[in-house]
């Protein structure tokens, strides 16, 4: 009698099988596991942990795992003010995520500067960094922080992972 | 003792090195001719009047006006709650006047602040750099001269600055308890 399959794939249940590309079964691996860089700087940081708490549970979207180093993150949440001596600090941190990396601009400030029209503040993140989604509000509910994180999985999972991985080494080498 | 029998015991001490003691809202003010003797006056104070605690030093630009800087010191006395504030100026030529941290040493991060803020002097201080902007950041931004949306700057590869967009601002609130619509922010002529 046979026992289990090596493969361990039973034939009486043949039709349990799923075809993919491989770019999407990698896009949608990467996308529910988004690791964040909690980049909290004011208040809009307090709505951040809220988002991280039992209420809204950010866990259900895969991105209950923030890091505070650079190097085990994907996603920088930029949430609050940012201010010009705090901005190079931000920058080299960005600087430190490995590749792929995607950044949310939280808030008012974070996005333009807010209310803060003042010498000491930078207007808006996306001076230093490429911003992938802005999230309006002072601060934004963490609803609207799921949401942006609902469009950042959008985005990974679009993404022709292999496609380009192939396609950049495929350049390298036609290029040495 | 009360602050005012304090008062007048400096008053009696150092004759016209300080103005009569003045009251506005049950708060007493001494202000000190020579800014260079600020040291003396607080050693006593701390020392004989008790007053064991310096609450903060702020500065005050009267800009347009000689002497330019007013410093001010905020003292408490902790055993029983007495206030009292010193005052004394300082020219813009000059812009130094004696550290106190020898008196209280809490004064340390208060002096740095108004010397980054202002750009005001403490002699004898022993770690004068700047505490909330960066070393190197070319203006005092709380001198009435400093524009609001400040001023371009540049440290290259460590930091720069640009002049915010004010949009026609800056807006202004005003303290009126008659409706929403007068309180809310908006451009406001000083003359209104
Ligand atoms: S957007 Fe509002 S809540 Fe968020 S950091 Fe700025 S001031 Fe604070």
């Amino acid at each position: 009698m046979q026992t289990q399959s090596e493969y361990g794939y039973n034939s009486k249940i043949e039709g349990d099988v799923v075809l993919t590309t491989v770019d999407a079964a990698l896009a949608w691996f990467r996308k529910n596991s988004v690791w964040p860089m909690p980049m909290g700087l004011a208040c809009c940081a307090i709505e951040l942990m809220a988002s991280g708490a039992s209420r809204f549970d950010i866990s259900r979207f895969g991105s209950e795992v923030m890091r505070f180093s650079p190097r085990q993150s994907d996603c920088m949440i930029v949430a609050g003010t940012v201010t010009y001596k705090m901005a190079p600090v931000l920058k080299r941190i960005y600087d430190q995520m490995a590749e792929p990396k995607w950044v949310i601009a939280m808030g008012a400030c974070a996005s333009t500067g807010g209310m803060y029209r003042s010498y000491a503040v930078l207007q808006g993140v996306d001076n230093i960094v490429p911003v992938d989604v802005y999230i309006g509000g002072c601060p934004p509910r963490p609803e609207a922080v799921l949401d942006a994180l609902m469009k950042i999985q959008d985005k990974i999972g679009k993404e022709p992972i292999l496609q380009r991985t192939v396609a950049a080494k495929l350049l390298n080498l036609q290029e040495s | 003792m009360s602050a005012l029998e304090s008062a007048n015991k400096i008053k009696a001490k150092f004759g016209d090195l300080v103005t009569e003691p003045t009251e506005f809202r049950g708060e007493i003010t001494l202000k000190i001719a020579d800014a260079e003797k600020i040291c003396d006056v607080c050693l006593f104070a701390k020392k004989q009047l008790g007053f064991d605690f310096l609450v903060d030093i702020s500065s005050v630009d009267n800009y347009g006006e000689d002497p330019r800087w007013t410093i001010v010191y905020h003292l408490r006395a902790i055993g029983n709650g007495d206030e009292i504030r010193l005052k004394t100026d300082v020219s813009e030529e000059k812009s130094e006047l004696p550290s106190i941290i020898g008196v209280w040493r809490t004064a340390n991060w208060h002096e740095r602040e108004i010397y980054d803020m202002m750009g005001i002097r403490f002699a004898g201080h022993p770690d004068l750099r700047r505490i909330l902007m960066w070393e190197g950041y070319p203006y005092h931004p709380l001198r009435k001269d400093f524009p609001l949306a400040g001023k371009s700057s540049e440290m290259p590869g460590v930091v720069f600055t640009k002049p915010a967009p004010l949009e026609g601002g800056p807006f202004v609130t005003l303290p009126s308890s008659a409706d929403a619509i007068s309180r809310e922010p908006r451009v406001r002529n000083p003359e209104e």
